[in-house]
């Protein structure tokens, strides 16, 4: 258990003060993990002229964001809804059907003795060092041969699949769940199927998350896997749809009012990360501190 | 144990398979399968005259030889000589100044680090290149009201360091957490003997706190290693931008998917790619054996 035990905080050794000095120096290369995402909410509130014409870290004269967001919310009959919804289908079910995928493997891993599971388990660790381009342009070759191109199942299927997530969960599972509580249950006549989902699984919880948000992070912002995959717009998550209209922006000939509407889809894109960070920071931790400290 | 199975033991190992089943299928169809097939394509060439033929290791024969992936090559390698050691070690850096408890204003610290991570790559790649550009970016609109010429970070000798920021600004974060997610296992009684010995934080830092951080650091090399060999999406939102510097063949990556959908060789990319993952897996091979070497010398 002792990997997932915080150690308590409370009580402070005289030397830890604070220091304001360190304080002060951390929050210099703290401005530079902020200052380009402040730089991108402001410029999503200005029209074009001001994107050109103004200082870029501060306001421009005229206030355009709600201008800027109806750009996005209605260019192209509505367009971009339609890759914010993609990305949240792709993202949520990648994440569940992965973290799931990775939950009753890394408990069989860990905690069932059965022949052969070492060797499984390290030849799911060198899966880790696959390249994806070694596998999303054979897969995209087999899927057109399925017909499966091009449709939701292309960017969700490959993503079922984090050997990274299975070895986080074996290590979370060899620690959370306790071997003597499995054997007493097994002893009281318990069956296996019974021991995992009315023990194991509630102590897996917290790594559970874990895995999911990773999956979840990975696949929302993924961009090879769904370029490769998908040609119609309509299914296109928000990183394809947006670099499509960079592109065009960047291409010139009349398209500059793009410009802010690529700024302000931008800026809407990385909100629901944002937020969902804000509110589940601490599974990181604790789902990240059993994976590193073990190997 | 040489007595037979129990019956208890024998459904414990029956659920062990049963259990990771569903992985295994979606493992089988998802990775091994595509794998095997690139393995297959790589080692046929098309040719314009009867079909498909054929030849062996050629593809990764010319691919040996081919300076624009070597070039790219040459370029990944230089991601991770470079920005590799300066990620980490920030991360290091910042994550030991969190474990401190010296920090004013930690939670936020911590949060404002880690956020950039949240950001898909793309998008941090066309925030940057916004942030470069001559338009409108804040650094050419400083210099511009100084009075001097804007720095070109987006020239042909300036783009794989721009890169290397982008990559930097993401990854710093993640990095710092999982080195603080270790720390903060360490045992608190360790760093009490030590002070009681009259250890300074630095000492702490650096004989107690560093060595525990091992695993933690290993594990984020390796990943670093993974992660800059397959350098894909900043060369490919920049390319947008900066054609003329951003070749076709900038990152091994790119070279890859080029070649398998501008130029239509299929072959060719998917030895690149086995090419690449076979880099990949000897670089972190040699890194591994390598620390191993050195702990057991320590």
């Amino acid at each position: 258990m002792s990997t997932l035990v915080t150690r308590p905080r409370a009580r402070r050794h005289p030397a830890e003060r604070r220091s304001w000095l360190l304080t002060v120096v951390v929050l210099l290369i703290v401005a530079y993990f902020l200052l380009p995402l402040w730089w991108l909410a402001v410029a999503s509130t200005k029209s074009n002229s001001d994107l050109f014409g103004s200082f870029g870290l501060w306001f421009g004269s005229h206030f355009n964001l709600t201008r800027n967001l109806a750009d996005v919310f209605t260019f192209a009959d509505g367009v971009f809804l339609k890759w914010l919804r993609n990305t949240v289908v792709y993202a949520v079910s990648a994440a569940v059907g992965s973290a799931l995928l990775s939950t009753t493997a890394g408990y069989a891993l860990a905690k069932l003795r059965f022949g052969g599971r070492n060797l499984f388990f390290a030849i799911i660790m060198g899966a880790i060092m696959v390249p994806m381009t070694a596998l999303a342009i054979p897969t995209y070759l087999l899927f057109a041969k399925m017909g499966l191109t091009n449709t939701p199942w292309a960017v969700i299927l490959p993503s079922l699949v984090s050997p990274f997530g299975v070895y986080l969960m074996r290590v979370y599972a060899a620690d959370a769940v306790d071997q003597s509580l499995l054997e007493s249950a097994r002893v009281d006549g318990a069956g296996e199927g019974r021991l995992f989902f009315t023990i194991a699984l509630r102590l897996l919880a917290p790594g559970f998350v874990t895995v999911l948000l990773f999956q979840l992070v990975a696949t929302w912002n993924n961009y090879f896997l769904p370029l490769i995959m998908l040609n119609s717009p309509e299914w296109y998550p928000l990183t394809v749809g947006l670099a499509q209209w960079q592109a065009t922006a960047q291409g010139g000939t009349g398209a500059q009012a793009l410009f802010s509407m690529v700024i302000a889809g931008s800026f809407v894109s990385i909100l629901p990360l944002i937020i969902a960070f804000l509110f589940l920071q601490r599974y990181w931790q604790s789902g990240l501190a059993a994976g590193s400290v073990k190997q | 144990m040489t007595r037979r199975q129990s019956p208890a033991r024998r459904r414990e190992a029956r659920a062990g398979y049963l259990f990771l089943l569903p992985f295994a299928v979606v493992f089988t169809a998802m990775l091994v399968v595509p794998l095997v097939y690139s393995a297959y394509l790589s080692l046929y060439r098309r040719q314009l005259v009867g079909g498909t033929a054929f030849v062996g290791l050629a593809n990764y024969a010319r691919a040996l030889k081919d300076q624009e992936f070597l070039a790219g090559v040459g370029r990944v390698g230089l991601v991770l000589l470079v920005q590799v050691p300066v990620m980490l070690v920030l991360a290091l850096v910042l994550a030991l100044v969190l474990d401190s408890g010296r920090l004013h204003l930690k939670r936020f610290v911590r949060l404002a680090v880690f956020v950039p991570y949240a950001v898909p790559a793309v998008i941090a790649a066309l925030m940057w290149g916004y942030l470069y550009g001559r338009d409108f970016g804040p650094f050419a609109q400083l210099a511009k009201a100084l009075g001097v010429a804007p720095f070109d970070f987006l020239g042909n000798g300036t783009m794989l360091g721009s890169i290397m920021n982008i990559v930097t600004w993401s990854f710093v974060g993640y990095n710092m957490i999982i080195m603080y997610s270790a720390l903060r296992t360490v045992p608190a009684e360790l760093y009490e003997a030590a002070r009681i010995d009259g250890a300074g934080e630095f000492q702490i830092a650096w004989s107690i706190k560093v060595p525990a951080l091992r695993p933690a650091i290993i594990l984020t090399v390796i990943f670093s290693v993974i992660g800059s060999f397959q350098l894909f999406n900043e060369p490919s939102i920049l390319r947008s931008i900066a054609p003329n510097v951003i070749t076709r063949g900038y990152t091994p990556n790119l070279y890859a998917y080029n070649q398998a959908f501008a130029a239509q060789d299929m072959n060719y990319s998917a030895a690149i790619a086995f090419l690449l993952g076979f880099v990949i897996m000897i670089v972190s091979y040699v890194f591994q054996l390598t620390t191993r070497r050195k702990a057991a010398a320590a």
